[in-house]
């Protein structure tokens, strides 16, 4: 009985050198040397250039889906997603839904080596955000969309149609999108937070919590200092005055932590009373707590708008599978239902007629269907370039790591 | 160590006629030679090669191999602050460890030795957190330090803290964090050590008229050294090293990084590899460098 080789590259070369070399007690040092010296170099040798190559697809025989998500991010009731229940009725495909997005950059750190070898991360569809998205298009780490197997493709709203990163939406389907904006405990603060400024009153040091997503709280500083992100007209020293803000109050103790979507802690728990945080999220803590305690506001100033999209990373073996979801979420129906639940901007256009169905007292919301007035007060940060992006989240991380 | 043991064995068997026996012995060693060659020597070679790369110039995240030494210069001043708070706090956790331990350590040890059953039971209690995981056992002293919680409410209407004040995010709830988490690798080496103790040594100290602190002093202590020193090192070394405690997603805050959590941002959120790979590296030369002083100072190398 032969069992077959592991697939990873570097055993497999591993494997070779071992029954390529005579064990003879003499030379088993010097094989061990060699072999070393080569496991060595095989792991520092990047395979910069060769992109990888897509699975071969056996979602016609597998009805399975791995999803890879952020927390509040689908509609729950007990303990199950009732549309994603209905989808596998549907479809007979079993989704395992894993929490598992904390934070674009950690996430990445996490599963970058198996996208660089092809190999599957344990996600067939994980949703990123656009500039995180970006960089995995340009490295060639996502399967191209089969349109034709995603009609309801027709439904992505127009404004979110042609993004730079991915001009055909060949790549990329946008999930959600949403506002980062001011979140406060409406039992300390009662008179609530209008300005990223309020945050800086000495009445709330220490109990003011940040996002570590550099372009959300950097973006609502800088949108303070009345810097336009979107525009293409700042550089870096319209950044570094805010990074120099953010500084500031990080020192002197105002700001208390830099997190993921693990801030959702520090607020239930009281470390936190005031926060820059994700627009949808605050009425999923609320409904864990049990009660209208958090409030939400877009800085008047303006607050970020960022969308999360759905990719299928290049070591997946159940693009098809994937496609189904997408095409399902895609539903008008279902996209309302997901949006009443989470209560981020839903992409897909008729939505919100199909809301006036399910909660019609939720068609007016402006975190689910922002009209004008709000969209004209949120902007989407421009894309940085990659020495921007190097140099930006040196600056952003070392304010956090207080060197 | 088992580098030169293995050297040892070698040369033993050109010397002796006893072939055969040596060569089982090298047989014995082989996997825990081929251990260390395969998950230390070529990590540690790697690690090398990694802290001389520099960034390449097409791809975000990506190197090239070079010999760009200039980058330890860099990590020196840049993140020295840190580097030395990991030392001090490590040094502070391993104080308040030992002055914690040694007493219970030999209670346990020498006092309820005449009734195993208790002894057992008070072993037990020592080493029962490590039956939940490290991670679980920081965030719920995560949520019992916080704002809302008891401990910063009791301490307030005691006005021992201010209004404005709060403990997790700050270095006391950090060096804490990490006393609490290391104290039972303090406590079972000196348990082992004190549980060997021979009281008769006592009787005759103090029939000598030592008094109760020249007993401590001039035969308890030399006596116990053995589990001191294997205590100190079993918890200084991971304190330097550790990221969670000082983690903002636990007890951490800005103001109080350690080593440990910019390795873990330069590896992982900046992609920054030569950097944290050159951080790696200092902070094991350091902690070689302090350990090795701190044995041939103590004067126990054979016990280590």
């Amino acid at each position: 009985m032969t069992r077959p080789l592991p697939q990873d590259p570097m055993i497999q070369r591993l494997i070779q050198h071992a029954s390529n070399a005579s064990v003879s007690r003499r030379t088993m040092m010097q094989t061990a040397g060699v072999a070393a010296a080569t496991l060595a170099l095989a792991a520092c040798s990047t395979a910069a250039g060769s992109k990888p190559t897509a699975a071969t697809d056996v979602s016609s025989t597998t009805k399975t889906l791995n999803w890879a998500n952020w927390s509040y991010y689908l509609d729950l009731k007990g303990k199950t997603y009732p549309t994603l229940v209905a989808f596998e009725k549907q479809t007979g495909i079993t989704v395992n839904y894993a929490v598992a997005v904390d934070d674009n950059n950690t996430y990445y750190a996490k599963v970058k080596d198996q996208l660089a070898l092809g190999q599957d991360i344990g996600a067939d569809t994980v949703c990123l955000t656009d500039w995180m998205v970006s960089r995995l298009i340009g490295l060639g780490y996502t399967q191209k969309l089969d349109h034709s197997k995603i009609p309801n493709i027709s439904n992505l709203s127009a404004s979110l149609q042609k993004p730079d990163f991915d001009p055909g939406r060949d790549y990329s389907l946008p999930w959600q999108s949403g506002f980062a904006g001011l979140c406060w405990n409406k039992e300390k603060l009662p008179n609530g937070l209008k300005n990223v400024s309020d945050l800086w009153d000495p009445a709330l040091k220490g109990k003011v919590g940040v996002l570590s997503e550099m372009r959300d709280t950097i973006g609502l500083i800088m949108m303070e200092q009345g810097v336009d992100v979107a525009s293409k007209n700042w550089g870096d020293a319209q950044f570094s005055k805010a990074i120099d803000e953010f500084r500031t109050q990080v020192k002197s103790g105002q700001i208390r932590n830099i997190k993921g979507n693990s801030y959702a802690d520090d607020l239930k728990s009281g470390d936190t009373i005031a926060a820059i945080v994700w627009s949808g999220d605050v009425t999923s803590i609320n409904g864990e707590v049990g009660g209208d305690k958090f409030g939400f506001a877009l800085p008047e100033t303006g607050g970020t708008l960022w969308s999360d999209n759905y990719i299928v990373p290049i070591g997946s073996s159940k693009k098809a599978n994937a496609e189904k979801l997408m095409n399902y979420y895609y539903e008008p129906e279902v996209a309302a239902t997901v949006a009443a639940f989470v209560n981020y901007i839903t992409p897909v256009t008729g939505a919100k007629e199909a809301m006036a169905k399910i909660d019609p007292s939720l068609v007016d919301n402006q975190l689910i269907f922002p009209d004008a007035a709000t969209l004209a007060k949120a902007k989407i940060f421009r894309t940085l370039t990659n020495a921007e992006q190097s140099k930006y989240t040196v600056e952003f991380e070392s304010v956090g790591l207080g060197a | 160590m088992a580098i030169t043991a293995f050297t040892g064995v070698a040369t033993s068997t050109d010397a002796s006629p006893r072939r055969k026996k040596s060569w089982v012995a090298l047989v014995l060693l082989l996997p825990g030679l081929l251990y260390l060659v395969l998950f230390f020597i070529v990590p540690l070679v790697s690690l090398v090669i990694t802290s001389l790369q520099v960034p390449s110039p097409t791809a975000f995240g990506q190197y090239d191999t070079a010999f760009n030494w200039q980058t330890y210069g860099v990590v020196i001043s840049t993140y020295g602050t840190q580097i030395l708070r990991s030392f001090l706090y490590a040094l502070l956790a391993t104080i308040f460890a030992l002055l914690f331990s040694y007493p219970l350590a030999y209670f346990i040890g020498v006092k309820v030795r005449r009734y195993p059953i208790l002894q057992g039971l008070m072993l037990v209690l020592v080493i029962a957190p490590f039956f939940i995981s490290f991670l679980l056992r920081t965030l719920a002293w995560k949520a019992i330090l916080s704002d809302d919680g008891v401990v910063v409410g009791g301490l307030k209407a005691l006005s021992l803290m201010g209004s404005q004040d709060h403990l997790t995010g700050t270095p006391v709830a950090v060096v804490f964090g990490l006393t609490y988490n290391f104290i039972p690798f303090m406590c079972l080496p000196l348990y082992t050590t004190l549980e060997r103790l021979d009281v008769r040594y006592l009787e005759a100290s103090n029939d000598l008229y030592a008094g109760t602190f020249e007993t401590f002093r001039k035969v308890i202590l030399p006596l116990s050294l053995p589990g001191i020193v294997s205590g100190t090192l079993l918890t200084f070394i991971p304190a330097t090293g550790d990221y969670v405690n000082a983690s903002s997603e636990f007890l951490g805050g800005a103001s109080s990084t350690m080593v440990g959590n910019v390795i873990q941002s330069n590896f992982l959120v900046q992609l920054n590899y030569p950097v944290a790979a050159a951080l790696s590296i200092i902070l094991m030369a350091i902690i070689l460098v302090i350990v090795s002083l701190y044995v041939k100072r103590s004067g126990t190398d054979d016990l280590v």
